[in-house]
């Protein structure tokens, strides 16, 4: 057992975990953030995507003790004050979402992605989304919903 | 408001609304925030204090005897608070056998084992790193007895998976197969129609096929969880379940309990696909909670998911009578591989083996259709509830008799569809069943009529569409109760499970069209059976049609109720009074309720010992597929490059919602029909993981995808509607199918279209066979 000190979310926390606990179940355990979520546990189907110095990780993979000293972000991280971010709004708005477990995964990944190709064509879609898995393949929506929150997001900037 | 969609993504559906403009208009999911935010409740997110966890131990043979099970070094394993097996079970649930159709399931396994994976031992520890521990240190000796895998050696093997029949007498059709022994026959369900042998001998030509689909897996991304806890009334039991109700009689029924002592909640599910129906984990944790007397709870793995219900493999052998272009008798013989345990296989194989010979007109028809046991995991219901594996199998059939009789597909198809008034093989008429619209709809898109590119040098190009047709399952009942509180605000009750299908959205928008309030501030709340009434479960697409009638019989009970209020208070007629002030002038405060309350289930007249019936069915669903595919012919690699999507849904209720169920339905049976397939060695299944079992990611999925509701309207559907979640998926194995034979002459009549088996099949044809 260690104790680890990292950001969360913004706020500075600490954790006394055991070396073989991921994040993912540091976070629901200890944090009470639900977002994150084992599903096929080989890193395979990005439902336990979360941010860690601002890059995707699979969290069932990545270990708890690797987030010391580093800053952690969660899908509960992102609206602030109950507001949307403009990819949770067009996710909402597309219909992406159906059975919702695979959301969170996505939503951060469309991050990601926005990031790195702010108009992005549908092959840097499906390309930055491959590693995410949606059962209810709500794919086209998800496709949908990141093309218009690049067109606000960059409307927004200039 | 709908985004613009820059891609050629799925297509814009109509919106036509009525009355108040609730129903038809593409309401955004009422839980679509909670959904964005990772804060949508789960099964998953549950912890109780003192809460166990449990961890399982399974069988490593397919047949077997148990001699022994050594559990000492799991108990010694400091953290292990208890290890249990089917004899600690017995002493809190004496006769602990389940299932909706046989009581065959054990809670654990009980002197023998039916499949590899099936639960046999249960560690309980506080960490669930030691309880995964200490399940691995268990041992179990078997005599191993000899197993049977294929549903066609199952009808006639020594090998017999369970000693004697036990069905769970809830079905008249099953009562003769109480205490029968030496067979592996769950159920047989024969239908004859007409002369099929005349038929025979006066067609001009015979046709004969047979074709297999195999074991797919439903692998909702939330894995299977269950929670019990024991309360100072009875017991509480949190589950990612489809079937609320049905849980609660059967763990009623196994504890000798009245109904009321049993609580079973359900928040949102993450997926489900018919994988999360009747008792799954439940006895179990019901059992190891009454045991230990604390709080349990059980998560499966992905890899166990393969342990625990698999979509039926079947073999399907189709024989057709055709005269002057006419199909004029049709044999169909289905054998549906139902696993070691029967889950709700019996059921499917006559509610949808019924629909065997396809939506066609056929005079002559005999069907023989039987679910067997073998020694895999259990086979159950998975979007489709069998006929994907039936449309499979009798529109690539009609495809190769058309191709045969150099006769146009759509053409053929079109001179034998069955029509409105039209019997089906039942004797049932058709009604509200849109298949000829579905057809011409889907040859006008895919612009069926018109040249086609057919690709050049080893890229070959082609084109295929299928049409295929669905019972709802009869007769199920649905109860639902809508309350006014003295606000105004409304709130429904109903134990329709939202698993991702949007039943929330949908059943507050026919509240809302009815009480004329906007659908987005109607509360649904979500099945607790001491709080919602009883529903048969959320499978086959009943829901909408089911639960939606008893929810519009609520909301118009309210409402008239509201009225009969209007008139005890003195309110004319008509006039404009605001629903709060209503409550204020009778109850001189803020006060009250108005309950309205709605049940309904629909007319329904079982088979005759002929399998006939005038009414087997409230509604038929029907949906079609089209695809454009190109064929590598030196790899045999397939490339679907479009595919269009018709189905008749009735009135769209949420177009938005519709078009998502459609797609995503497409999409699943798409992943079944390329890529899918349970791998098993001896009974043991040698890819239980994500990184062995593939299913379509957002790279696999065709670029073109268009999906269409017909005009249509289910005359007796909540305000026109019918089902829409399984239509989807009718035809898009066979549609895939004749695609690969319009492009490069091969037929394939197994699933999975593989590039190997369609390599294998080229060279065949080139006379180069490969080797195995």
């Amino acid at each position: 057992m260690r104790t680890i000190n990292f950001t969360l979310n913004g706020e500075q926390v600490s954790a006394h975990v055991a070396e073989h606990q991921s994040i993912v179940e540091v976070l629901r355990d200890r944090f009470d953030l639900f977002g994150a979520r084992e599903s096929c546990a080989q890193g395979l189907c990005g439902c336990c995507t979360v941010l860690v110095d601002g890059t995707a990780v699979s969290g069932c993979l990545y270990l708890a003790a690797f987030a010391d000293g580093k800053k952690v972000t969660t899908i509960e991280g992102l609206a602030q004050n109950g507001k949307l971010t403009p990819i949770q709004e067009a996710f909402l708005e597309a219909g992406a979402a159906q059975c919702g477990f695979c959301t969170p995964g996505f939503v951060l990944m469309a991050g990601q992605l926005l990031e790195a190709h702010p108009d992005p064509d549908d092959d840097e879609i499906r390309h930055y989304l491959s590693g995410n898995l949606c059962r209810c393949a709500a794919y086209p929506e998800i496709i949908a919903a990141v093309k218009l929150a690049a067109g606000r997001l960059r409307a927004g900037r200039t | 408001m709908r985004p613009a969609r820059g891609h050629d993504g799925i297509s814009v559906m109509a919106t036509r609304t009525i009355g108040s403009g609730q129903v038809g208009r593409s309401v955004p999911r009422l839980e679509g925030a909670a959904k964005v935010t990772g804060r949508a409740d789960y099964v998953h997110n549950l912890r109780l204090p003192k809460m166990l966890i449990g961890k399982i131990f399974r069988s490593t043979v397919a047949h077997g005897r148990i001699k022994s099970i050594d559990v000492s070094a799991a108990k010694a394993l400091p953290g292990v608070y208890r290890v249990v097996t089917i004899d600690d079970i017995k002493a809190v649930i004496p006769h602990p056998f389940y299932g909706p159709a046989f009581h065959d399931q054990p809670i654990l396994a009980d002197g023998k084992v039916h499949y590899v994976g099936e639960p046999v031992a249960v560690v309980l520890a506080t960490d669930p790193h030691i309880a995964e521990e200490a399940a691995s240190l268990i041992e179990a000796d078997y005599d191993e007895l000899p197993a049977v895998f294929d549903e066609i050696e199952a009808m006639t093997s020594k090998a017999v998976v369970h000693d004697e029949l036990k069905p769970a007498g809830t079905f008249p059709d099953l009562k003769h197969l109480k205490g029968k022994k030496d067979t592996n026959i769950a159920l047989d369900f024969h239908l004859r129609r007409g002369d099929t042998k005349k038929a025979f001998a006066e067609a001009e030509h015979v046709f004969e096929h047979t074709f297999r689909s195999q074991q797919v897996l439903h692998v909702p991304l939330e894995p299977f969880v269950s929670v019990a806890e024991l309360t100072e009334t009875g017991l509480t039991i949190h589950t990612a379940s489809q079937s609320p109700s049905f849980v609660r009689i059967e763990i009623a029924r196994l504890l000798g309990w009245p109904e009321n002592k049993v609580r079973v909640k359900v928040p949102y599910l993450g997926g489900g696909f018919g994988a999360k129906l009747y008792i799954k984990l439940e006895a179990l944790v019901a059992a190891l909670a009454l045991l230990v007397q604390r709080p349990v709870k059980i998560s499966l793995t992905m890899e166990e998911q393969f342990y625990t219900l698999t979509k039926h493999a079947a073999t399907f052998r189709i024989k057709s009578a055709v005269k002057n272009g006419k199909v004029t008798g049709r044999d169909c013989e289905v054998w549906w591989n139902g696993g070691a345990y029967a889950d709700i296989g019996p059921r499917i194989t006559q509610k949808s083996g019924f629909t065997a010979p396809g939506p066609y007109d056929i005079e002559n028809v005999s069907i023989d259709s039987y679910s067997l046991y073998t020694n895999l995991t259990p086979a159950g219901a998975l979007r489709g509830f069998g006929i994907p594996q039936l449309v499979w199998a009798y529109e690539s059939h009609t495809d190769m008799m058309a191709r045969s009789l150099k006769l146009d597909p759509v053409d053929f198809r079109r001179n034998n569809i069955l029509r409105d008034g039209r019997a089906q093989a039942t004797g049932t008429a058709m009604k509200d069943a849109a298949i000829e619209a579905v057809l011409d709809r889907l040859a006008l898109r895919m612009n069926m009529k018109a040249p086609f590119d057919r690709g050049t040098g080893t890229l070959k190009k082609g084109r295929g569409i299928a049409v295929g047709f669905k019972a709802s399952i009869s007769p199920t009942t649905s109860i639902a109760i809508v309350n006014i509180a003295a606000d105004g605000s409304v709130t429904l009750y109903c134990s329709t499970v939202d698993m991702g299908q949007g039943s929330d959205t949908a059943n507050a928008q026919f509240v809302a069209e009815i009480l004329n309030v906007p659908a987005e501030s109607v509360k649904v709340v979500h099945p607790d059976t001491d709080v919602t009434p009883y529903d048969m479960a959320t499978l086959g697409s009943r829901s909408l049609y089911h639960m939606g009638n008893a929810v519009r019989l609520a909301a118009e009970d309210a409402k008239a109720k509201l009225a009969a209020l209007a008139r005890e208070v003195g309110v004319p007629e008509g006039s404009n009074v605001p629903v709060a002030e209503l409550f204020q002038k009778k109850y001189k405060m803020q006060a009250g309720n108005i309950i309205g309350t709605g049940s309904y289930i629909p007319n329904y007249v079982p088979p005759d010992a002929n399998g006939l019936t005038p009414d087997a069915t409230p509604f038929w669903m029907v949906g079609g597929t089209g695809v454009e595919v190109e064929v590598d012919t030196e790899t045999g690699h397939v490339k679907v490059t479009k595919m269009i999507n018709v189905a008749d849904v009735g009135r769209p209720v949420n177009p938005r919602i519709v078009e998502t169920q459609l797609s995503g339905a497409a999409t699943m049976q798409f992943g079944f029909t390329m890529q899918e397939k349970i791998e098993f060695d001896g009974g043991q299944i040698t890819n239980a993981s994500f990184a062995d079992y593939k299913i379509p990611s957002i790279v696999d999925i065709p670029r073109t995808m268009q999906n269409e509701a017909v005009e249509s309207e289910q005359g007796t559907g909540p305000f026109g509607a019918k089902g829409v979640g399984e239509s989807g998926t009718f035809g898009v194995s066979p549609a895939i199918a004749n695609a690969i034979e319009d492009a490069c002459g091969v037929r394939l009549t197994e699933l999975p279209l593989t590039a190997e088996k369609i390599y294998r099949a080229l060279r065949t044809a080139q006379g180069k066979p490969l080797e195995d």
